[in-house]
């Protein structure tokens, strides 16, 4: 389990995140949902360990982080950013392969990345540049990159979890379904995801937790049915918003017009 | 560990293969012709009876101790100039990035000078033991306080920014060409020929006693950069991504930087400031082949020695008995190659 304590960071001298408690179990597929500049991704990084200055409050299965090493770290999570970059010429192979932690051995390396390559539809392009790709489909790149790192770790008796900072935002509607059900499988495993989404119909459909966020506060943490309501995301976004329920009982978020 | 098969895959293993091959083989005849070309041509019977203890004294002389150091020196310096060179592109994310360009060469070159002009009266009192060596240690020290301070001053909050790194180093390299300028302008004529060693680079000092000591210094740190290939193409994620992978991205910045800096002072100590093998020789690798550092590294290193021995042989035969400053050379031979290449391949 990943605990976040009364997390509070100041960046700039501007307070980003302010008594922030949260927790990712294993298993669970946690949205972080709310407004731009509520602090998500700035939650998602110190979460990951990326700030010394909070990494005392948040704790990997009980070990501070500022305890563990980066090499520690990335055995315990991975994480992908909003825009990965790449600035070299890899092949999509290459890339993928980046993420494979120390101790994979290369006669292992292919029956690491084949079942990832296929279940994100990338195989028939793993030969292929990496630069020579669209935005989506390298976007799917790096997210096989870090389930790579993921399930390296895993093999090597880690407990990982996995973050995701916008996973679906370049993706056509079809792969961001592809996406997101890859990451409930990893739940079905006992991974814990936590995804920051801007996307509240993709939460609501995907998510066993939904955690809605404003001006660097947790303003709610529950099901999505109990967060996601139009009181609570009028309020939230302060923008009037309509929450539908389908014949199918999915439910059809949008801005009230 | 992840190894080299499984990560240049974007490289048919023949073709990678057969890139070694040539350019050993280039190498080898570079090596061939920096040993028999000269004022004096041998022969490779006579090459071969010198090697084997047959030769005559003046061949063996020729050989041993004016060409076969030099060019070792060459191979040397070109080598690790073009590790450094394509570490600091890696690292740097910057395919501009060069060893000059964090001063260390500047900082190398002034203290030379300095000594030149300023210390001639002390370098006259000294035993010639130490004469000899008194000009490269100067370099080779020159080359060190500047890393150190542009080390030390490259922290911020315990963080090592590598922006304020090149800004340090180019405000060092301006400070140095100023005060060079100021020490051309104090000098007579004779230290004004030293001075061009010095600032332009040469391999014709190369004797073994100076020569040996840089080489060790060079092999060392070259294979220990050699050691960051992993990391380096991490580092081609960012450095977010990279921290996220497991590098520790602050400590792996200050090491191959201390490393590049050791390399590049050695270098400078033996041969004076070469320019342009570390920025072009990574980039000639890269534009033929495009894959990760675990192959980039090691070619660049074969074509850094080819082209100082090419750019050598050039300079010791263009307009005998004078010698062009081999910057000089590596500039008009290196340069439209790396002009032609870019104008073929429109991916940079």
């Amino acid at each position: 389990m990943i605990e976040g304590a009364a997390i509070n960071l100041s960046l700039g001298g501007k307070p980003i995140l302010k008594d922030v408690t949260v927790g990712l179990h294993p298993g669970e597929l946690l949205a972080v949902c709310g407004p731009n500049g509520a602090g998500k991704s700035t939650l998602l990084s110190a979460l990951a360990g990326e700030h010394a200055l909070c990494a005392a409050s948040v704790r990997y299965e009980g070990t501070a982080a500022n305890k563990l090493s980066t090499m520690q770290l990335s055995k315990r999570r991975v994480v992908l950013e909003q825009s990965p970059t790449l600035s070299a010429e890899f092949t999509l192979t290459e890339l993928v392969e980046l993420g494979a932690p120390i101790g994979v051995a290369p006669e292992e390396m292919d029956a690491l990345t084949t079942p990832i390559l296929t279940m994100l539809g990338l195989w028939d392009m793993k030969d292929r540049y990496v630069s020579e790709l669209s935005g989506g489909q390298r976007h799917k790149a790096h997210l096989a990159r870090i389930l790579t790192q993921l399930h390296g770790n895993r093999q090597m008796g880690h407990r990982c979890h996995v973050f995701l900072d916008e996973p679906t935002a370049s993706l056509d509607i079809s792969q961001q379904a592809v996406v997101l059900k890859a990451m409930q499988r990893l739940t079905r495993e006992g991974v814990g995801v936590l995804v920051v989404l801007h996307d509240l119909n993709l939460a609501a459909g995907f998510a066993d937790r939904v955690i809605l966020m404003r001006e660097g506060r947790v303003l709610y943490s529950d099901v999505p049915s109990a967060v996601l309501t139009e009181e609570r995301l009028t309020d939230t976004y302060e923008t009037p918003i309509l929450v539908e329920t389908a014949s199918s009982g999915q439910m059809i978020i949008q801005p009230r017009f | 560990m992840v190894s080299v098969d499984a990560s240049h895959r974007s490289f048919a293993p023949g073709k990678l293969v057969a890139v070694y091959i040539g350019l050993t083989t280039l190498l080898a005849v570079a090596m061939f012709c920096a040993l028999t070309i000269g004022p004096v041509s041998l022969t490779f019977a006579e090459l071969w009876a010198a090697f084997t203890g047959q030769g005559t004294i003046a061949t063996e002389t020729i050989l041993m101790d004016i060409r076969a150091p030099r060019m070792v020196l060459g191979i040397m310096v070109g080598g690790s100039l073009a590790i450094s060179g394509a570490c600091l592109q890696g690292l740097l994310r910057n395919p501009l990035a060069d060893p000059g360009l964090i001063g260390i060469t500047a900082g190398a070159s002034l203290a030379v000078v300095f000594v030149i002009v300023l210390g001639a009266g002390v370098i006259a009192l000294l035993p010639p033991v130490l004469e000899v060596a008194v000009i490269p240690l100067a370099a080779f020290a020159g080359g060190m306080a500047v890393t150190f301070l542009v080390l030390g001053t490259a922290r911020i909050g315990g963080q090592f920014s590598v922006a304020r790194l090149i800004l340090v180093g180019v405000a060092i390299t301006a400070i140095s060409g100023a005060m060079i300028g100021v020490m051309v302008l104090m000098s007579n004529d004779q230290q004004l020929r030293e001075l061009t060693f010095w600032t332009m680079g040469s391999l014709a000092r190369s004797n073994w006693s100076t020569v040996v000591i840089a080489c060790v210094i060079m092999v060392v740190s070259s294979l220990a950069l050699l050691r960051y290939r992993r990391e380096l193409d991490m580092m081609q994620l960012g450095e977010r991504a990279a921290f996220h992978a497991g590098v520790d991205v602050g400590r792996v910045k200050f090491q191959i930087c201390f490393l590049v800096a050791v390399a590049v002072g050695a270098g400078v100590s033996a041969a004076g400031p070469i320019g342009f093998v570390g920025l072009v020789a990574p980039h000639m690798t890269r534009l033929f082949i495009r894959a990760s550092h675990f192959v980039v590294l090691p070619v660049s290193a074969l074509v850094g020695a080819n082209i100082l021995l090419f750019a050598d042989l050039f300079v010791r035969n263009a307009i005998p008995p004078s010698e062009i400053p081999i910057g000089i050379a590596t500039s008009l031979l290196g340069g439209p190659f790396f002009l032609w290449l870019l104008l073929r391949n429109r991916r940079i």
